[in-house]
């Protein structure tokens, strides 16, 4: 694993950029434990301070440190990205995989549940959402509403990939030696279907970020916790564009850019190292 | 240089009529991925020659570098293959050409004109959106010049010389059996009337009774255009039906040349006594064995002579030292230290 | 003469496969199979030749027999017991126990991204009963012997770095892993070398020689038909054309269709009498002009 990484490093300079700007933003996310401002706090430092020695991303008009903030912004943003994109993939496996090896009448119903939650209009069911749940909505809440609709694509992928294989002759080799299927579908298939999975959890990730500013800035969230969406909807409220704090738009959008590209270099690279194809073309390498 | 050309003169002089000459070709895969490198010695030292009017056969089993080579003597060849070494001469219209020396005009002009080839699978050719006129327009029409009715009823005139039905001019690629397809891609290849044609493998995926049909195709087209060609297959039986001359290759290396009869009445090499003798036949009931081990990994192919290491007949100089091509009859010959041991007069 | 009583091994009675292609205006019905009867005997192991090209429905019957799929007429037996009628887990494990495949390409028949010893390993804990690692290893090497490979040849291997003799020895060897009475081979040496090819087809012989395994051996292949089996089958777009005994039906086709597959053959030995090639009437009926017929 660790030589799988090393060789990744020195070899694709995707995942060394990818990984690098990743890591640098994990990093700065962790700084967040050693703030020394709670994030909810308000007006614990001079407000509208442009960057400078004292204060290195300025501060906001609520008084607060914009680094300080950021860090903590970023890390629930990431954080809330990581939740969906887990769950979501769960399900689209899970459906995925079952749909693609059963075939028939489980895969037709399967398939007709999916097509319904591809065509949903994602955005008003979400602000609906929030308009239902109000006060009683919460981070968590989100992220499971979130990981609830964007399964759909990915299970159809899976599936393809699923039923690919099914019609393989290792398949019915498996079967002929007695496994059964839920071990065919997890030790045989899945290899398969994981570099398929992975480069959709950053595709997801970066989704499901974009999709939580979007409400955030819009105000469709809880406010209170720090995102960078949320950053934004109060540099919103505080007009700050207008009023030329743009510092505290700045900094924000430049983090959530830098994770985005980081995300998806390493999607990028990964896929090109896990895919069983080129895995294989490796290992003739690997024996000589 | 001039020893070369010495040597290419003197050929000349000998053979007239010589269409292809190969020296001692090398190409090689060579890979570097992840910091692991590989070199795979496809074609390792390969020296043939191809006369007019003549068809030559190479036979061996899956990787023992065939298609690399006709691939190589076509100039089809991508990273990561590459030649190493050698050198492929075409004599078209009464100039010797290198092909590693033309630059893409050249190329262009001399493909399907003077040199086209017949792959196995035949919709990797034919425009599957197309109808079959248009495969036939795409890839000649350039080269004959001639106005377009003039250049249809050329191409009628040439199905009907090959007897196939001018009706399939009108028909997709899908809508005609695999026997069809390939036939198709015959007449296609051959309709330039080029001076050379190379075929990879043209029945290999054809039943039994379709493969009869057109390999007859290809030997009448051959007759009628009286073009050079390679035929390439892993078949015997085929070559002892179509070619005029047999080359075997193992592990990258021609093991024995000759014309087809003597090497399948009278072969020397061990490999290909075992190609010719080992499958059964109809009305025969005689034990027959296979061949110990399996054929070499091209990476890191044995010492010497790749054959030893199956070989019955080994002996201690066939692991340290590859075999030179010999002599043993007229226009037949063998690399095999046991069975053409090798003297002063008769090393090419 | 098997004993008054006894089921034959298999009983295939007027089988027939018959799927319907076209859209929703024009269905036809395209027979696949069309009324093949065949019967393999117990307690006498033969290797039976099912010879056709491709479009004969020699495959069909094959996924037929092994369950893989349902004829839509006439009915398959197995000792007895209508294949169709499988359905709880515990018969379709006893029937795998009996009746096992080997297919046609060696390099799929492995997932390319496992081990090979692993098909092994399950099969000899599914269907020989072993539990303990020390039985379940010596069971694959017992099987392994059986086709002249051994488990330290083969332990920890991956497919790629097999020959494809090797990999189809292999695969032999996991189907021998359950002791079947009967073996379904596809075609199991057209993708094998020719230098390798007949140590496979040795193979087979020996399975039924010594073994008493009985083999149903599928190909286009007329010559390594006769050479080992007993009896073969010929068939044509789904018809059997002529059967009987391998070396009668070979030496001496009597149908137009089995002395036309016959003439095709191309062996070394025409060097010394070419084919005529030409077909002196054109072209064969195999290769009209086809319409999705």
């Amino acid at each position: 694993m660790l030589t799988t990484v090393r060789d990744l490093f020195r070899y694709n300079r995707e995942f060394r950029i990818g990984a690098l700007l990743t890591a640098f933003i994990v990093a700065f996310a962790a700084l967040s434990f050693a703030s020394p401002y709670p994030p909810q706090d308000t007006f614990v430092v001079p407000p509208d301070v442009p960057p400078s020695a004292a204060y290195w991303f300025g501060t906001t008009s609520r008084g607060q440190d914009v680094f300080w903030q950021l860090t903590f912004a970023i890390r629930n943003t990431m954080l809330f990205g990581l939740c969906v994109a887990i769950l979501s993939r769960m399900i689209s496996i899970a459906i995925g995989m079952w749909s693609g090896y059963k075939g028939g009448f489980v895969d037709r119903v399967l398939m007709s549940i999916n097509d319904t939650f591809i065509v949903i209009p994602l955005f008003p069911l979400l602000v609906l959402f929030y308009f239902v749940m109000r006060d009683k909505m919460s981070w968590p809440l989100l992220a499971l509403a979130m990981a609830c609709l964007g399964w759909s694509y990915d299970a159809r992928l899976i599936r393809s990939v699923a039923m690919s294989l099914k019609s393989r002759e290792f398949t019915q080799q498996s079967v002929f030696s007695g496994m059964r299927t839920r071990e065919i579908v997890l030790q045989e298939h899945l290899p398969y279907v994981l570099p398929i999975v992975f480069y959709t959890t950053m595709n997801n990730m970066n989704w499901s970020i974009g999709l939580e500013v979007t409400l955030s800035v819009l105000g469709f969230t809880n406010i209170d916790t720090p995102t960078i969406g949320v950053m934004i909807y109060w540099a919103n409220q505080h007009t700050a564009m207008v009023a030329g704090i743009w510092w505290w738009i700045f900094f924000p959008v430049l983090f959530v850019v830098v994770l985005f590209i980081g995300l998806f270099l390493l999607a990028i690279s990964m896929n090109e190292y896990i895919d069983p194809r080129s895995r294989l073309a490796r290992m003739g390498g690997m024996r000589e | 240089m001039s020893s070369a050309a010495a040597s290419a003169a003197a050929d000349a002089r000998l053979s007239p009529e010589r269409v292809l000459t190969v020296r001692d070709l090398r190409a090689y895969y060579r890979t570097n991925f992840f910091g692991m490198s590989r070199e795979v010695r496809a074609v390792d030292g390969v020296s043939l020659h191809v006369d007019r009017d003549e068809i030559y056969g190479l036979a061996g089993e899956s990787s023992c570098g065939k298609t690399t080579l006709i691939k190589t003597i076509v100039r089809a060849i991508r990273p990561p293959l590459d030649v190493v070494g050698g050198s492929v001469a075409f004599h078209f219209a009464g100039r010797e050409r290198d092909i590693y020396a033309m630059s893409r005009e050249e190329l262009q002009s001399i493909r399907w004109r003077h040199l086209s080839y017949i792959l196995q699978g035949s919709m990797n050719v034919l425009n599957p959106v197309r109808r079959v006129r248009q495969s036939f327009v795409d890839f000649s029409h350039r080269h004959i010049g001639k106005p377009m009715p003039e250049f249809l009823r050329l191409i009628e005139d040439h199905l009907d010389r090959v007897r196939l039905p001018p009706t399939v001019l009108d028909a997709y690629p899908h809508e005609l059996s695999g026997g069809m397809r390939q036939r198709v891609t015959i007449a296609l290849a051959s309709v330039c009337r080029p001076d050379f044609i190379v075929a990879d493998e043209p029945t290999t995926a054809l039943d039994v009774v379709v493969q009869r049909d057109v390999l007859a195709m290809l030997r009448e087209v051959q007759r009628e255009i009286r073009s050079s060609m390679i035929l390439v297959t892993h078949d015997i039986g085929v070559h002892a039906n179509v070619t005029d001359r047999l080359g075997i290759m193992y592990a990258g290396r021609l093991v024995e040349e000759g014309p087809t009869g003597d090497v399948i009445r009278n072969p020397r090499h061990p490999y290909t006594s075992h190609l010719v003798t080992s499958l059964p036949r109809i009305g025969d009931v005689t034990p027959k064995r296979g061949l110990e081990g399996a054929p070499p990994n091209l990476a890191a192919p044995p010492e010497g002579c790749r054959f030893h290491p199956r070989c019955p007949l080994a002996i201690g100089t066939c692991r340290a030292e590859a075999p030179p091509m010999v002599d043993v009859a007229p226009g037949h010959r063998v690399a095999c230290w046991v069975t053409a041991a090798p003297t002063a007069a008769t090393v090419q | 003469m098997s004993a008054a009583g006894s089921p034959p091994l298999l009983d295939v009675d007027h089988v027939g496969m018959t799927y319907s292609v076209g859209g929703f205006f024009r269905r036809r019905g395209v027979r696949a199979v069309d009324d093949v009867s065949l019967r393999l005997e117990a307690g006498k192991p033969e290797i039976l030749a099912i010879i056709g090209e491709s479009g004969s429905g020699k495959t069909t019957l094959a996924r037929m027999i092994l369950n893989l799929a349902t004829p839509t007429h006439g009915a398959i037996r197995f000792l007895g017991n209508d294949v169709t009628r499988i359905r709880t887990n515990r018969d379709r494990m006893a029937f795998m126990r009996q009746v096992q495949p080997i297919f046609q390409n060696p390099f799929e028949a492995f997932n390319p991204l496992k081990r090979i010893d692993r098909y092994l390993f399950v099969s000899a804990r599914r269907f020989a009963g072993a539990r303990a690692v020390v039985d379940v290893q010596a069971k694959a090497d017992e099987s392994l012997r059986q086709v002249g490979l051994s488990l330290t040849e083969v332990r920890g291997r991956y497919p790629h770095e097999l020959s494809g003799g090797q990999l189809q020895r292999i695969a032999i060897a996991r189907a021998l892993v359950s002791s079947p009475s009967l073996i379904v081979a596809d075609e199991p040496v057209s993708m094998v070398d020719a230098s390798l090819r007949m140590s496979i087809v040795n193979l087979f012989k020996a399975l039924r020689d010594e073994l008493r395994v009985s083999i149903i051996y599928i190909t286009h292949d007329l010559a390594t038909a006769y050479y080992i089996s007993d009896r073969v089958l010929i068939m044509q777009r789904g018809n059997v054309v002529e059967s009987g005994d391998a070396r009668a039906v070979l030496d001496h086709p009597q149908h137009p269709y089995s002395i036309l597959l016959k003439s095709a053959v191309l062996s070394p030995e025409d060097v010394d009498a070419p084919k005529k090639l030409v077909g002196a009437a054109g072209f064969s009926p195999a290769i009209a002009i086809s319409n999705v017929e």
